[in-house]
């Protein structure tokens, strides 16, 4: 596989240093000269000073040949022209960005970029995930469809404890996948299943859906 | 109309002027409050104090109510990232950019973005005054 990075930092070199590894054909290009010293020091003459969003820099990389494309710069900017002029000047079949607004993921998706990957949305995540208080927590984003994975705690006063998962009404194009109860036996849940206290619900929905989700498995009985 | 200005450099604050004085409701927004000073003092638009490629931004300042946009920043990126999302997220119908780099300017345009290279521009210019007629320059002394 042909891999272009642009973006000599950090991520770039480190993730240079594995693909060159695994044996992977790979090419940085950075705009520093320093860092270009460098990756070619540590890796070889595996990297190109440029601009990585210069059509001209382009064409001497050979972005036409690239099965892969990953953007990795420290501006999201940058990452999304890289990518879309990587797309629609050399059909490049996969792009990847790195984002820093996780805000962002949606419209680079919306604007043609394959997949994006955001450390801040990566560490947020876990953050949310070791507070138990957090009513929804987004486990993993389903390729395609819009469709994502979350869990919820069912709080002990919710109204739907005692309820069959049959009876529920939930938002479109959701559906139970699994409870857990409390301590911790999972099952595969069918419509008389009831719902216990404090059961974590592992769930499929549309992501503007998540909201309708959350109110259904969490708003108290008295409420 | 309606028009919100992303930079206020030279040709952001030239144009707010423009269309402030044919009576036009502009919004000129800028990273940089110090970019304020090159409008004058009788400029009657709103000022804001943002980074207009951040969504949240648009949506504070009013992109989404706007009949256009027009991003004039010193980065092309950031102008063609910002009018993406003008277009796409916020629906406005006239969002274009300035794009100094005449090759990615070519392929926005391709893929519908309202576009100008003034590096492509200025030069044409150059040459039409070069090529006029000698008898239209300046006599010599």
């Amino acid at each position: 596989m042909y891999a272009i990075i642009i973006g000599g930092g950090k991520v770039g070199y480190y993730l240079a240093k594995e693909l060159h590894g695994e044996g992977h054909e790979v090419l940085v290009i950075e705009q520093d000269g320093a860092k270009c010293e460098l990756i070619a020091e540590e890796l070889g003459d595996i990297v190109l000073k440029g601009d990585g969003c210069e059509a001209a820099t382009m064409e001497v990389a050979g972005f036409g040949r690239a099965d892969m494309v990953i953007a990795v710069t420290g501006d999201d900017e940058d990452n999304l022209v890289s990518c879309q002029v990587a797309k629609a000047k050399f059909s490049v079949p996969r792009t990847i960005a790195r984002i820093n607004n996780p805000k962002n993921e949606e419209i680079f998706k919306r604007l043609g970029i394959d997949t994006t990957v955001s450390a801040t949305a990566a560490i947020l995540a876990q953050i949310e995930q070791e507070l138990p208080t957090h009513p929804i927590i987004p486990l993993l984003t389903l390729k395609g469809g819009g469709l994502e994975i979350v869990g919820v705690k069912v709080p002990s006063n919710a109204s739907v404890v005692g309820k069959r998962v049959g009876d529920l009404l939930l938002p479109q194009q959701s559906l139970i996948a699994l409870i857990i109860n409390v301590d911790g036996s999972p099952r595969i849940p069918s419509a008389e299943t009831v719902i216990q206290t404090e059961d974590e619900v592992v769930a499929v929905t549309r992501r503007e859906n998540e909201a309708t989700l959350r109110s259904v498995l969490t708003s108290r009985a008295d409420a | 109309m309606k028009v919100v200005i992303m930079g206020c450099g030279r040709v952001g604050a030239a144009l707010a002027t423009m269309l402030d004085d044919d009576g036009h409701e502009v919004t000129v927004v800028d990273v940089k409050p110090d970019a304020f000073r090159r409008l004058p003092a009788e400029f009657g638009g709103t000022r804001h104090v943002g980074n207009a490629i951040d969504p949240e931004v648009q949506a504070r300042i009013g992109v989404g109510e706007s009949d256009a946009f027009v991003a004039v920043t010193q980065g092309d990126n950031r102008n063609v990232m910002a009018t993406q999302i003008a277009k796409h997220i916020f629906g406005v119908r006239r969002s274009m950019c300035r794009i100094y780099d005449p090759i990615r300017e070519k392929i926005y345009r391709d893929l519908g973005l309202e576009s100008i290279s003034p590096t492509l521009v200025g030069a044409r210019l150059f040459k039409e005054m070069l090529e006029r007629a000698p008898e239209q320059a300046e006599p010599e002394a």
